[in-house]
């Protein structure tokens, strides 16, 4: 079996998040970069996979600037056997719709017998990329996985949505999307990074895709305008001598909460 | 038939008895204000219909759907209707199926999507969602290059609501696309239907953290919210524990609320539990740490144990009430 996870960096949010004012992007510049965590889970059920079914294909796919480098390293240094990285300046500020477009022309070349990405990115929060690329590539999705079995010709799980839970079942291929309700992934240790450095790592343009950034092909959603929000300061701070509560619900009063 | 002047069309969020999900009243409201709303019910049942006019849908368009198949009946669905009415905007709930269906519904009809907006405009270039970024620390506006936008509407955001009409029904002719979809279970419900305010947009919040130690001192949570006339909310650490289902997660990956009043007890403010609740009016926190980086953002901070403050305050409130 091939499996293809989507693995994505991201800014760091344990550091400071920025928007360029300029541009809208993600400022990269400040604070550290890390792989998605909910990618790395969704890495994590393709390895626990492979670990029973040794014939099993990881393969990493991300698109992401040439500066990601690193991250996409790091998927190989946690398991995956190989790794596709598009990189390419006309991507830069790619919405949704060129991103999935994108990453289902990477899929298609690779055939993949399974999808596995995160259900939602941390950074853009976007949460809708699993079932474009189903919807491009013609394969049945099942997104928003808390639990996932994979078979040989199915994938089942049990769905987490808005209602309440529902178990799913999809013949391959698919894809699906998981929650951070499954495992953290394994930790690279010294060894298989050493070895994740000899490990194939193709980079791909968008031309070797086929997919064109041409706003005119297809339209785009674009950033019109970007504020920032003037930070939150602290206010009042007491320490509980026995009447804190009393003089909480007395702030309540003045402001009209209670 | 022919359909109003500057259709939006809302696709209704549906609930497994077939009602309308608790969004329907927003997502409508939204829709009103740039447009004429159009919604779209699938596998709704009479009393769906009757409430998206209530809520002020102009034209009900209705279409069985299959509960048993996984989003592609809702996407042929949408899709029919999309180009039976030409709207100039297709609102859809940031809920997990509406997600799944506007990325379809975009990739099928080549539109440009937007996601998880807190409000919609109309200027002279055209329908403009709003949004709030990394916690509410960037305010952004998007539009597509041309053509109609599919957006999704962050549940709880919008205060809109449009006046009732007496909606034209019509039941649509769906074609089957030919998708291959999952074959989905029956839905259980997460928890009991509760007489508190629903999370997403509750105007108070009071949310649990790991220091209530377990889920039985939980409770302690659960009586201030009740005594707040509050929704409940939780950290992640809390819903890990298993004190709290994970709905109830306010963060980053969770939900992100705006409420008038959020109480953070015993909750530490990690950046990703604050990036789902530092647009609150009024952030009160209760932390026997006093360096816990949510006494940063707290408008009335208590440094003390929880166990002795959260019983005292319930008791001051209730006897406030007396
Ligand atoms: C990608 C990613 C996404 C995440 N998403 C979210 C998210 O959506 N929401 C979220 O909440 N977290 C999220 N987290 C986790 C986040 O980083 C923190 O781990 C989490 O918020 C901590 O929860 P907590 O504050 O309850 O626990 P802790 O950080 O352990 O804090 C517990 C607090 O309780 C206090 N305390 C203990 N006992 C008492 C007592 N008796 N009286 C008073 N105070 C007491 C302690 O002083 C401490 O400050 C995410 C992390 C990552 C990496
Ligand atoms: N640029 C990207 N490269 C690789 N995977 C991605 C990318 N963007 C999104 N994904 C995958 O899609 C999931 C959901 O992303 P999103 O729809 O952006 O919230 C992520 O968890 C990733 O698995």
């Amino acid at each position: 079996m091939k499996i293809y996870v989507l693995v994505k960096e991201v800014p760091d949010t344990y550091g400071d998040r920025k928007l360029d004012p300029e541009t809208g992007l993600t400022d990269r510049a400040t604070g550290d970069v890390v792989l998605d965590e909910i990618t790395e889970r969704a890495l994590e059920v393709a390895l626990c996979y492979a670990d029973e079914n040794p014939d099993t294909d990881v393969v990493a796919l991300s698109m992401s600037p040439g500066s990601a480098t690193a991250s996409v390293r790091r998927a190989l240094a946690i398991g995956a056997a190989s790794a596709v990285h598009i990189v390419d300046e006309d991507l830069r500020g790619a919405d949704l719709g060129l991103t999935a477009e994108t990453l289902a022309a990477a899929i298609r070349r690779g055939e993949p017998d399974l999808v596995i990405a995160g259900n939602l990115s941390t950074d853009g929060s976007g949460g809708m990329i699993p079932a474009m690329l189903a919807e491009h590539l013609g394969y049945v999705q099942a997104t928003a996985l808390s639990a996932v079995e994979i078979g040989a010709n199915s994938v089942t799980g049990t769905r987490s949505a808005d209602a309440g839970t529902q178990e799913v079942a999809a013949p391959l291929p698919a894809v699906i999307s998981i929650t951070e309700a499954l495992p953290d992934a394994r930790f690279p240790n010294l060894k298989n990074t050493m070895a994740a450095k000899k490990k194939p790592l193709e980079v791909l343009s968008l031309a070797d895709l086929g997919v064109s950034a041409d706003p005119a092909a297809a339209p785009r959603t674009i950033l019109t305008a970007v504020s920032e929000k003037p930070p939150r300061a602290a206010g009042i701070k007491i320490t509980n001598d026995g009447d804190a509560a009393g003089q909480l619900v007395e702030f309540l009063m003045q402001n009209k909460l209670v | 038939m022919g359909y109003p002047e500057n259709p939006i069309l809302v696709v209704i969020d549906v609930d497994p008895a077939g009602g309308v999900a608790s969004s329907t009243g927003a997502l409508i409201g939204a829709a009103s204000t740039i447009g004429a709303p159009v919604a779209l019910i699938v596998g709704g049942n009479l009393g769906a219909t009757d409430a998206a006019a209530i809520a002020g849908a102009q034209v009900v368009l209705t279409a069985p759907g299959d509960p048993a198949a996984l989003t592609v009946p809702i996407t042929d669905a949408l899709q029919a209707a999309y180009r039976q009415v030409k709207p100039d905007a297709v609102l859809i709930s940031n809920s997990i199926a509406g997600r799944d269906v506007a990325g379809r519904l975009a990739v099928r009809e080549k539109l440009a999507v937007s996601v998880d907006a807190i409000g919609v405009t109309r200027d002279q270039e055209g329908i403009v969602a709003h949004h709030s970024v990394y916690g509410g620390s960037f305010l952004t506006n998007s539009a597509p290059t041309h053509g109609t936008p599919v957006i999704t509407v962050r549940q709880g955001a919008v205060g809109a609501r449009a006046d009732a009409a007496t909606a034209t029904v019509e039941e649509l002719q769906v074609p089957a696309s030919g998708a291959v979809a999952a074959v989905a279970g029956e839905i259980t419900a997460v928890e009991q239907a509760s007489s508190r305010p629903e999370l997403r947009g509750a105007s108070k919040v009071v949310s649990g953290g790991r220091g209530l130690g377990s889920k039985e001192q939980f409770v302690l949570v659960e009586q201030l919210a009740d005594a707040l006339g509050a929704a409940i909310g939780g950290s992640r650490a809390a819903v890990d524990a298993g004190y709290i289902p994970y709905a109830h997660q306010v963060g980053q990956t969770g939900v992100s609320v705006s409420p008038q009043l959020y109480v953070a007890v015993g909750i530490s403010g990690a950046i990703q539990h604050r990036a789902g609740m530092q647009t609150a009016k009024t952030i009160v926190a209760i932390n026997k740490d006093g360096e816990a980086p949510i006494f940063d953002i707290a408008d009335f901070g208590i440094e003390g144990d929880l166990f002795a403050v959260v019983p005292q305050i319930i008791e001051a409130l209730e006897a406030r009430k007396k």
